[in-house]
């Protein structure tokens, strides 16, 4: 079972590997892209696998569990794993268009591929010093990928955001630190055996207070958001892209982990909080995102108001919210990702992503124009696509256990996207350009336009997919909602039967 | 031992976070260097103390003898250092290319990315 786990990890970092060493010549950056691709295939194995044994575990270098490093692929990991592959290969193609030569000389494949295995080995993980390990590796390849290029705002940009995550890598590593001093074992399924067991359970909250603040700046929820408006509009747009769908969500895919697995003791006081969290996050970013007035800055700003619907789904911890939870995540990284891509281009048509200055993109460009429109109503939950289903899930279920005013603040948080999206709609595409001049796609030469199009339109195409037969996947997301709650079959499955 | 070291890791921690609280961004890094190395002395302090005692296992037998000193944590606080290293060592020279691209460190100049209201 051992290389189904390690084949998705190891591929990205051969990618880099191969991408690095080539990097002068043009195939270079086609190494990219067939290593997206197979880490897309080993990916999918390792689904085909999860379905049909529930959850995958394997002990690295033998040393059985708790000893050794875990690696545990569950529904949840299982879905995020390929939702990376997927975001991974269309941003790879995308990048191909997107990034100058100057930049790929620099080491931007290799960089790129570091990150996706950064983020894979977070998902896929059981051992808390290790999920630490793999969030410095994404975390270090992010900052050369943020800064590759050197503009003034590029550095700028990327002060506040290394300065930030460095505070948070370091609440991480005293809250690892003091957790090992109570219980003695960093294996995850190991730790929710022996958590409950702990004599101070007061200490055992204050611990999980430092890894909810420390999660929480990854995921970038309020307060602790503010690195991410001020440096995801910077970089190149692949970057910008693959940050706004992978790096916040591994923040939020953290938090799920630990608060359904480890600190489930006093729900009633962590999820409290967690709920203030998810609407003040919510309201915040949809403000945000409605004082702004370039199309990078108000779609980063959703970024922050989406995560609040995701820890709203962990933190009313019924089955069918953490359902929701679940979907949301898969649904939301696919049309993110999507809506950077098309600013993208928007702003090689057009000269600019401030909506001041473009315009008469629906006129010149309406292939353009429809691209935008699936991820952006979805974005707002418009149905039947994915995000009215993901919304319409969180909402029930908020509904379910009366809690009214967080599926409100939910429906209002709704209505507020649709402002800023229609903003962008209006501004970038309706009104004609503020200079005259009609902006076209020919301005992009052919086979650029295809590369840059053509993972527009698959991304586009699955949102679609997921919105007209959403079955299936609620129907996933509800079981690894179950497993998440029901954490004794991961617990088995990492530990054996001797647990 | 033990209060011994949790005064270092609070009089670290405190150096740190007056550091941190600095306008200039390069104080700010310094604060962070040494708040790791709180954090570092953290992990080690909760592996539990043990004094002249290493991990060494007679021979003939199977596991050490009697309280030795837990090997985990200096593994873990070895790992952190290394990656720690990393991180600050690119911290530094961002610093040092934020100097020379923006011309100042003072983070309330800092501005391009987010320009205040009216300036662009």
């Amino acid at each position: 079972m051992s290389w189904l786990l390690a084949s998705p990890l190891v591929l990205p970092f051969l990618t880099a590997v191969f991408a690095f060493l080539l990097r002068h010549r043009s195939v270079g950056r086609w190494v990219s892209v067939v290593g997206n691709a197979a880490l897309l295939a080993a990916a999918m194995f390792l689904m085909v696998e999860v379905l049909a044994a529930g959850i995958v575990s394997g002990q690295m270098g033998g040393w059985a569990a708790p000893f050794g490093i875990t690696l545990v692929a569950d529904y949840l990991s299982a879905v995020m794993v390929v939702i990376t592959a997927i975001t991974g290969l269309a941003v790879a193609v995308y990048a191909l268009g997107d990034v100058t030569e100057r930049a790929e000389y620099l080491g931007f494949h290799a960089l790129y591929n570091i990150l996706i295995g950064g983020v894979v080995g977070a998902f896929i993980t059981g051992d808390l010093f290790n999920l630490y390990v793999w969030f410095e590796v994404m975390l270090i390849s992010s900052f050369g990928l943020l800064i590759l290029g050197g503009s003034k705002a590029q550095i700028d940009g990327g002060v506040k955001y290394v300065t930030l995550n460095l505070i948070s890598t370091i609440l991480f590593l005293s809250g690892i630190g003091l957790l090992y001093g109570m219980t003695g074992t960093l294996n995850l399924a190991d730790l929710a055996r022996t958590v409950p067991t702990v004599e101070n359970q007061g200490l055992v909250t204050v611990v999980a207070m430092m890894f909810m603040v420390a999660f929480g700046v990854k995921a970038a929820v309020f307060p602790l958001f503010f690195w991410l408006p001020a440096s995801y509009h910077t970089p190149f747009f692949s970057v910008s892209a693959v940050f706004a769908g992978l790096l916040t969500k591994v923040g939020v895919y953290a938090l799920i982990r630990m608060f359904t697995l480890v600190f489930t003791l006093d729900v009633a006081f962590t999820h409290t909080i967690l709920l203030w969290v998810a609407a003040l996050t919510m309201i915040t970013g949809v403000l945000g995102a409605a004082a702004q007035n370039d199309i990078r800055k108000i779609l980063s700003f959703h970024i922050v108001s989406q995560i609040g619907y995701m820890i709203m789904g962990l933190a009313l911890m019924t089955p069918f919210a953490l359902a929701g939870a679940v979907f949301y995540l898969v649904h939301h990284i696919i049309v993110k990702a999507n809506l950077f891509l098309i600013a993208g281009v928007a702003e090689r048509a057009a000269g600019s992503t401030d909506l001041g200055r473009i315009g008469g993109l629906y006129k010149s460009a309406p292939l353009l124009a429809v691209l935008f429109l699936i991820p952006a109503f979805s974005l707002a939950g418009f149905p039947p696509l994915s995000g009215f289903w993901a919304k319409y899930v969180l909402v029930a279920a908020a509904l379910d256990i009366q809690a009214w005013v967080i599926a409100g603040v939910a429906l209002v948080v709704g209505l507020l996207t649709i402002f800023s999206m229609t903003k962008i709609w209006a501004e970038a595409f309706w009104k004609a350009h503020p200079d005259g001049i009609a902006p076209t796609l020919d301005r992009i030469d052919a086979g650029t336009r295809r590369r840059l199009i053509l993972p527009i339109a698959a991304l586009a195409g699955l949102t679609m997919i997921i919105g007209l037969y959403p079955e299936p996947f609620v129907g996933f997301a509800e079981t690894a909602a179950a497993q998440l709650l029901n954490p004794q079959a991961y617990i088995a499955a990492v530990l054996g039967d001797a647990s | 031992m033990e209060a011994l070291l949790a005064i270092t890791i609070g009089i670290l921690v405190a150096c740190a976070v007056y550091l941190m609280l600095a306008r200039s961004v390069l104080r700010f890094i310094f604060g962070l260097i040494l708040i790791s190395n709180a954090a570092n002395l953290i992990i080690f302090a909760s592996g539990r103390l043990t004094n002249g005692a290493p991990p060494l296992i007679p021979e003939g037998a199977d596991a050490p003898v009697g309280l030795v000193a837990n090997a985990l944590p200096q593994a873990l606080v070895l790992t952190a250092i290394v990656i720690g290293f990393g991180l600050f060592a690119f911290a530094l020279i961002l610093m040092f290319r934020t100097y020379t691209t923006l011309g100042t460190l003072n983070s309330d100049d800092m501005r391009v990315a987010e320009p205040r209201e009216g300036q662009n």
